[in-house]
């Protein structure tokens, strides 16, 4: 799977409060860094939510907006997890032209990707794709040529992988002010 | 009991022991003041906002306890996000309440309406819009709490009208539940005995000492370590008084007005402790060139300073006073077990650069009156635990350079955002917090006219504030900026040495106004200043505008380079 070395991926439990994914998201665009991707939802325990945060950064500047979210006060804890270490998941919608002639390979390809055909119109369908980013992405390409109407994706979510002996998620969160 | 939700702030406020607060009423905060009036919480009316937030941090310096301010909506929320932004580059514990237009009704841009939680996100430690009059007990603790732990820091609280005037429900909280908040505060028992070990074999090491030593309470610790490792001891400009002057560890201030001997020992160190300190740009010059040889230990409560500029070859996460008082014993320990190397050496260096490169200034007679002739006067008639306020500009280098600090808590300035203005309400809410003490503060003709309307507050409140203005007629720092770095091409920096009439302004406001233009006339001047005590002084000392403050590192290059004053070497012969 290609991987981009810059995307990290964060897996930041905050308190489920009003305005707390301003104060995350400020942090990031206060020092100029570009979301790649942002999932928000609930958790297991009523009081927190998880957000998963793709974004694009070197090593260094990354150590320190880690530090800075750590000092947000809504935020419990903050893992990063190593592309090798995680299982990613992304959902997307997508809309097509398909009209009677294509509805075929619009099939076809649809069940080749493991997805599946949510919505049906006259000269349109909506296809539902789970899975890792890059099995999205190929999918688009190559429905492309049939004319996308409209395309959204939920941004990923992420977990360590259950590795036998324990679980990977690097805490990077040690000490805190 | 059911209380209203304003009655419920105010009862909170004292809950936590608060004993005045400074402010200005308006629409939105008004159900607030009601229950004010029956409180035993003294209120100091300011005449402008910013006022109230300077002094809430100036009581702050001086006390130790947060410093609390309360304004109304729209303007005079955004009058007070400057000291906000102040306060949380100092690191300065402080409070404040703002009103806001009724819950029902925000984001319809109803009158006075502004985004105050929006606004001030970036420059608190941390916020809270208040959506329900239950949660008041539990915000209130929570931002006190927030604002005097960790590394301390500005917070606000913004209430809704409506949530004022609604009933709840009166309780204390018996604690906070912040789960995503526990600063850690002991040093970690490994990094501790490495930097024991670290210190045991430096032959050049400088304790370098930030504003955090205040605020950790610190300063007895760092005394004590100091003289049991022999180290010489550099002090921030946000951390004067936290060793004294006098000691003979002490070199002063470093950084870019900082002088010979404290940059020059931080430069050719071979081990930088640093405590409280953050690699400050001013401080450290150009980066690449800064203290090269030098090993660094770094102490501090906030993970976040860890290597953010230098990265430290042994960082320690903990509160000073603590870390210190464990440094002092893994160091006994270490020493007891290694010859550590002998000093001696490096004070010699030391006392060679102290001698040969000292601070200086010339006063001729019958020339014009020196800046630094004028704050060595006021210090040799001053108490020795007298407050010193300063503004921002030449001034408060001179200040910082010339006073002599024998105590902590005694220097309360405006050092990461360099607030103009600051000096007058600060001294103010210093005089507040220790009305046992002297309090002058030395400011900048062009600080003065930012603020000085809070000399009407001190007057009316009976603060008497002592207020030395340095008056070269200049924004002289930039002026000099502009004399040495743009071909002395002087743009929109000439101020007028009479415009406005500050002894006249002085009397307006109910001060006694005096003013000096001869050296001569500085003592006797001094001296009659500090007899008054039923009310504030302002002294304008007409000072020589030629004046400029040396050493200087200039900007963006490296410590390596300090430019002296001129005069000084040439008389030196050098
Ligand atoms: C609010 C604010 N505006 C502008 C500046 C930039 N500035 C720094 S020092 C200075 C000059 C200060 O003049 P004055 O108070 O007369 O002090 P002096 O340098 O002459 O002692 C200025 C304009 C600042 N620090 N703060
Ligand atoms: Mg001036």
């Amino acid at each position: 799977m290609s991987v981009n070395p810059r995307h990290h991926i964060l897996s930041v439990l905050v308190e489920n409060k009003p305005g707390v994914l301003t104060r995350v998201a400020a942090l990031f665009s206060r020092r100029g860094f570009n979301i790649v991707s942002l999932a928000v939802g609930p958790t297991e325990e009523d009081r927190f939510s998880r957000m998963t945060i793709v974004v694009d950064a070197d090593e260094s500047p990354l150590e320190q907006i880690v530090k800075q979210l750590n000092k947000l006060i809504p935020v419990i804890k903050i893992g990063e997890i190593a592309h090798d270490e995680g299982v990613e998941r992304e959902l997307m919608l997508i809309t097509l032209k398909a009209t009677s002639d294509v509805r075929g390979q619009v099939t076809e390809l649809t069940a080749i990707f493991d997805a599946k055909i949510v919505d049906v119109g006259h000269e349109a369908m909506t296809i539902m794709v789970a899975g890792e980013a890059d099995k999205l992405d190929s999918f688009t390409e190559l429905v492309r040529p049939f004319g996308i109407v409209e395309q959204q994706r939920t941004g990923r979510i992420a977990m360590p992988k259950l590795a036998r002996q324990q679980v990977k998620l690097r805490a990077v969160k040690t000490a805190r002010t | 009991m059911k209380l209203t939700g304003a009655q419920a702030l105010i009862r909170s406020l004292e809950m936590e022991q608060v004993e005045v607060m400074f402010g200005l009423p308006g629409g939105a905060i008004l159900p607030v003041y009601d229950p004010l009036i029956d409180s035993s919480i003294r209120h100091i009316l300011v005449r402008h906002e910013q006022g109230a937030g300077h002094m809430a941090s100036g009581y702050a310096h001086a006390t130790g306890r947060p410093g609390v301010a309360m304004v109304t909506s729209g303007p005079a929320a955004t009058n007070i996000v400057t000291p906000l932004a102040d306060a949380y580059m100092d690191s300065v514990p402080m409070v404040v309440v703002t009103g806001q237009v009724p819950f029902s009704v925000i984001g319809t841009d109803a009158f006075q309406e502004c985004d105050t939680v929006g606004i001030t996100m970036p420059i608190t430690k941390h916020n809270w819009l208040i959506t329900n009059p239950q949660d008041i007990p539990t915000i209130v603790r929570e931002a006190f709490h927030v604002a005097t732990t960790g590394r301390p820091g500005p917070v606000l609280i913004d209430i809704p009208k409506d949530v004022a005037n609604m009933t709840m429900d009166w309780y204390w909280p018996e604690s906070v539940d912040l789960p995503g908040y526990k600063p850690t505060t002991k040093g970690h028992p490994k990094q501790i005995k490495d930097a024991a070990r670290l210190i045991c074999q430096a032959q050049r090491p400088v304790i370098y000492a930030g504003g955090g030593i205040l605020k950790a309470r610190a300063a007895e610790a760092l005394r004590a370590f100091a003289e049991l490792i022999g180290a010489p001891v550099v002090t921030t400009l946000m951390a004067r008084g936290s060793f004294p002057d006098s000691h003979e560890l002490c070199l002063g201030m470093p950084g870019m007005h900082g002088n010979y001997t404290a940059i020059t020992a931080m430069q050719k160190s071979d081990l930088l402790i640093a405590l409280g300190s953050r690699f400050d740009d001013r401080v450290t010059g150009k980066l690449d060139g800064f203290a090269p040889d030098a090993k660094v230990i770094h102490v501090d409560i906030d993970p976040a300073e860890q290597g953010k500029v230098r990265r430290p070859d042994v960082p320690i996460v903990g509160d000073c006073k603590i870390v210190i008082e464990e440094l002092i014993k893994a160091t006994k320990s270490e020493i007891s077990k290694t010859s550590k190397p002998d000093l001696s050496p490096w004070i010699a260096q030391i006392r060679q650069w102290q001698k040969d490169f000292p601070l200086y200034y010339n006063q001729e007679e019958g020339g014009l009156l020196k800046p630094q002739f004028v704050i060595e006067k006021l210090r040799e008639a001053a108490p020795d635990d007298t407050i010193l306020a300063s503004g921002v500009g030449q001034h408060q280098m001179w200040a910082s350079q010339h006073w002599k600090f024998e105590h902590p808590y005694t220097w309360v300035n405006s050092g990461g955002l360099g607030t103009m203005g600051y000096s007058v309400p600060a001294a103010i809410g210093a005089k507040v917090g220790r009305p046992d003490r002297m309090v002058w503060a030395v400011d900048g003709d062009g600080c003065f006219q930012m603020t000085a309307q809070e000399l009407v507050t001190a007057t009316a409140e009976k603060i008497p504030v002592k207020i030395a203005i340095l008056n070269n007629a200049y924004l002289g720092m930039v002026r000099q900026w502009q004399e040495l770095f743009y071909e002395e091409r002087y743009s929109e920096v000439y101020l007028s040495p009479d415009l406005p009439d500050y002894v006249k302004w002085a009397e307006a406001m109910g001060c006694v106004g005096m003013r000096v233009e001869d050296a001569g006339d500085v003592e006797t001047t001094i001296e009659k200043a500090n007899e008054i005590n039923d009310r504030p002084v302002v002294i304008d000392f007409r000072t020589d505008y030629r004046e400029k403050v040396y050493p200087m590192v200039a900007a963006g290059t490296s410590n390596d380079s300090v430019i002296l004053d001129p005069a000084m070497t040439e008389r030196a012969g050098r």
